[in-house]
């Protein structure tokens, strides 16, 4: 009897052990991340990397400047077309989606989430940049604007379902008309949460790599065109790991670093926007 | 008393976010008939043995997949050989060991690690992971067990045990936080019962773990599974790119996502950049096939929560 | 022209059913203008249908069906031409749990009405406005210093007089209330009680409730429903001193509900 109870206790501290032990290999891997990007990407982190366009192989100093206006252009122009389209699917689904029409957006939605991103450079590709015959922002925004999408969707609809039915009673017996108590009661009373959707979409967009190879392309100069090829800091990235230079390893490094640090700070504004506001007397 | 009639914008305000509703649905379609479309003159040309052939010659004009197919599925299957137990474990940790002040901290860091871009992974990958698995890991196995054709060298770094392993730490925070959902489905007292019987901790997890979260957590792998399909970036720069079928994981290799990424810019000639196209479509539908059994396994488990399990 | 003492409401036959479900049977009653009427019975017994009947709040709900006249000031309210944004303005509703609009100060759930009505106003207008609900609501002073406080942040008393304040800014000819004490508190239950008194003076107040106390304090007119049918309407004196009906008085003294 004795043993017995032993070897279980044994068993049981055994366990407690690996699961703790499976949580540290869990999130070691983000602490060696940052640390790495840290330490290697301060080599090159300095104020001309903002400012900067980059210079050739051996040349030091230079830039991802025209990446970053790059990045910013392609995000900005796929959720200006991705947020209405988005939000309004979002209110449809969440408000009036009931019957097959709704069950198939709802499947197509979930469909176009878990479709890789590769696959959504290829749809800018071959709608956008074969027709126009050039690499260009467009496509790339294409690209990117179907991955921005379907989060947004699902993120609005979820966030207008959390908002209880008496509100919408309260507006509808206020001799609201449905469409004004849609969009300044209900959608207003979800809207922070709405936010927090739109700010996540655009820190997964921003960092996106694979959609822009053949949409964007990435560009060595500033572009100030929108139907040309245009540079992007993932892509940047991308050129400079996989190239055989030394300088180029290091502008990699920075670069992520400003990459991650862009994600992250949206990503941050996010989780603020969450917040329950709570009222202090 | 005159009331005024009409809620007309009622009905043109519910008309607009049907029609914009509309929008995503057409632009699903058109993805999918715009990847048919591409693909028809490789899938013409090659018919059945696109999938199964295992020759990729450009110069030659022929085209197999079968090579990236393998090599997605092996990354895929280490990268969840890994990521799964990992998960599961820390899962349960975070749930029913971890001090309350400590669970909000690590579902943080879970979360801030499925927000770092995957180029970053690949750039981490290539100077960081890569260097470590080869001089601690891969050169001394094959030194010892070097005669197990999947252990066989010689070890260069880039291989498709390192794209696995990177692949492993990306799948991670999602199988996690399915995981999470699907354990706090289980009934406090359900817990408490095995407890108040005299059973140690442990004993609670594997009973109430075993009996009610073994589905749950299949649909968190296979969800899991769809992620690790579509990766492309950590996997281009560090699975070594070569589109040949071997048994070794510490030899390079090719997947459907990379093979796409590094070559399409490339593709000279229509049925070269048609061939990539159909890659695509492959890897659509399986990505499609996996994630839709994944939410079949997941919905269906909410709904036999709900029942009371 | 209707006539100023003519009855506000005119209900004639109606029934209404949810699926193959009948939860009213052929009610027919009048409702005088500026009395409180007090709708009460047992649980089930159509209470609550009855009154979202007479707003067209069920218009929404699927499997909903109706027959019979609801005459609003001489219009049937529901035959062709009547918008129903339109009807509930004019018959406004609080409900049994508070529910001011989530993150509104206090100043806009009482202006929203207003704002989104379409009715522009200067904004020294519509401050006004919201004053004169919130007097008439009996909040103004507890309120007057923290307008710009969220809603949500009174007391579940504060908040049910806010809804009502956000109902009388939009000025109804009618408020419905369908058991506006269940959720609170027996302070905050007096305080409302007193108001519908009040305002029972210049307004037309129906009242659901299951408590005959109340029914008997603050109700010019007690309506009885029992299992979705009007069982007896006459004043409150009479229901609850020397009732016709027999089913009534087993209700008020106890027997059953």
């Amino acid at each position: 009897m004795e043993s017995i109870a032993i070897r279980r206790k044994l068993t049981d501290r055994a366990m407690t052990g690996l699961f703790l032990f499976a949580a540290i290999l869990v999130v070691a891997p983000l602490f060696l991340i940052f640390a790495d990007l840290l330490w290697k990407g301060a080599k090159e982190l300095r104020w001309s990397l903002l400012t900067d366009l980059p210079h050739p192989v051996g040349e030091t100093g230079g830039g991802i400047a025209n990446g970053i206006l790059g990045t910013l252009t392609i995000s900005g122009l796929a959720m200006a077309v991705g947020i209405p389209v988005a939000v309004m699917t979002g209110i449809y689904l969440a408000e009036y989606g009931r019957g097959w029409f709704a069950s198939i957006v709802r499947f197509c939605v979930d469909t176009l989430a878990g479709v890789p991103s590769i696959i959504m450079g290829i749809f800018g590709y071959v709608l956008v940049v074969l027709p126009m015959k050039r690499f260009s922002a467009w496509a790339a925004a294409a690209a990117l604007a179907m991955i921005f999408i379907p989060i947004v969707v699902r993120t609005t609809e979820e966030m207008l379902k959390t908002v209880p039915h008496s509100v919408r009673e309260a507006a509808l017996a206020l001799g609201i008309e449905r469409w004004k108590a849609t969009l300044f009661i209900t959608v207003r009373t979800a809207w922070s949460g709405i936010v927090t959707g739109i700010l996540l979409a655009m820190a997964r967009i921003l960092g996106e790599t694979a959609p822009l190879l053949f949409t964007a392309l990435g560009n060595q100069f500033w572009q100030s065109r929108l139907d040309g090829p245009i540079a992007a800091i993932p892509l940047q990235v991308f050129t400079y790991a996989i190239s055989p230079y030394e300088d180029w390893h290091d502008k990699a490094w920075a670069g992520a670093v400003v990459l991650i640090l862009m994600v992250l700070s949206i990503s941050m504004a996010a989780r603020f926007f969450t917040r329950e506001k709570k009222w202090k007397p | 008393m005159a009331i005024p009639t009409g809620n007309l914008k009622d009905r043109l305000f519910e008309r607009a976010t049907a029609l914009f509703a509309g929008i995503v649905l057409a632009l699903a379609l058109l993805l999918f008939a715009l990847l048919v479309r591409e693909s028809l003159p490789a899938l013409k040309k090659f018919g059945f043995s696109f999938i199964t052939g295992t020759t990729w010659d450009p110069v030659a004009e022929t085209f197999g997949a079968l090579p990236f197919i393998y090599g997605t599925l092996v990354t895929s299957t280490i990268a969840l050989l890994i990521a799964v137990p990992l998960s599961v474990g820390a899962a349960v940790f975070i749930n029913d060991f971890a001090p309350p002040w400590l669970k909000g901290p690590v579902s943080f860091l879970a979360e801030l690690l499925a927000a770092i871009p995957s180029v970053i992974y690949g750039l981490w990958g290539i100077f960081v992971l890569v260097p470590l698995l080869r001089d601690h890991f891969m050169k001394p196995v094959t030194r010892v067990f070097g005669w197990i054709p999947l252990f066989k060298g010689p070890v260069y770094g880039p291989s498709m045990l390192a794209a696995g392993v990177l692949l492993a730490i990306m799948v991670v925070p999602f199988i996690l936080s399915v995981s999470r959902e699907v354990m706090a489905t289980v009934p406090q007292r359900q817990k408490e019962a095995v407890l108040s019987l005299g059973g140690t901790r442990w004993e609670m997890i594997r009973i109430v773990i075993g009996q009610h979260c073994i589905p749950g957590i299949f649909g968190a792998t296979i969800l899991g599974l769809g992620r690790a399909i579509g990766e492309t970036m950590a996997v281009t720069m560090l699975i070594g790119n070569r589109p040949d079928i071997l048994l070794s994981i510490f030899q390079p290799g090719y997947s459907m996502a990379a093979v796409i990424a590094n070559e399409f810019t490339e593709a000279t000639g229509d049925l070269y950049l048609s061939s990539l196209i159909a890659v695509g479509l492959v890897l659509f539908l399986i990505t499609f096939a996996v994630n839709l059994a994944a939410r079949w396994i997941l919905t269906r488990l909410v709904a036999h929560a709900s029942r009371g399990i | 022209m209707e006539t100023v003492n003519s009855p506000i409401l005119k209900i004639t036959e109606l029934s209404a059913w949810f699926g193959a479900n009948q939860v009213l049977r052929n009610i027919a009653m009048n409702i005088e203008r500026n009395t409180v009427t007090s709708i009460m019975g047992p649980s089930g017994c159509g209470k609550s249908t009855f009154i979202r009947c007479l707003n067209r709040m069920h218009d929404l709900t699927p499997g909903f069906r109706l027959s019979g006249g609801i005459v609003y000031d001489g219009t049937d309210i529901y035959s062709d031409p009547i918008d129903p944004v339109a009807l509930r303005r004019k018959v406004g509703m609080v409900f049994q749990q508070p529910n001011p609009f989530p993150r509104m100060s206090i100043f806009e759930n009482v202006a929203v009405g207003l704002r989104l009505n379409g009715k522009n106003m200067p904004k020294s207008e519509l401050a006004g406005r919201v004053e004169q609900s919130l007097r008439m609501a009996a909040l103004w002073n507890e309120a007057k210093d923290h307008l710009s406080r969220p809603g949500t942040s009174l007391s579940g008393g504060q908040q049910q007089r806010l809804c009502i304040a956000r109902a009388l800014a939009v000025e109804p000819g009618i408020l419905l209330m369908d058991e506006p004490c269940s959720a609170l508190d027996p302070v905050s239950t007096g305080k409302i009680e007193e108001l519908i008194e009040e305002l029972g003076e210049r307004l037309t107040i129906i009242v659901v409730t299951h408590n005959m106390q109340q029914a008997a304090r603050i109700s010019d007119f007690v309506a009885f429903f029992l299992m979705g049918d009007l069982v007896e309407l006459d004043r409150s004196a009479k229901i609850f001193t020397n009732p016709s009906d027999k089913r009534t008085e087993e209700y008020i003294t106890g027997r059953f509900g």
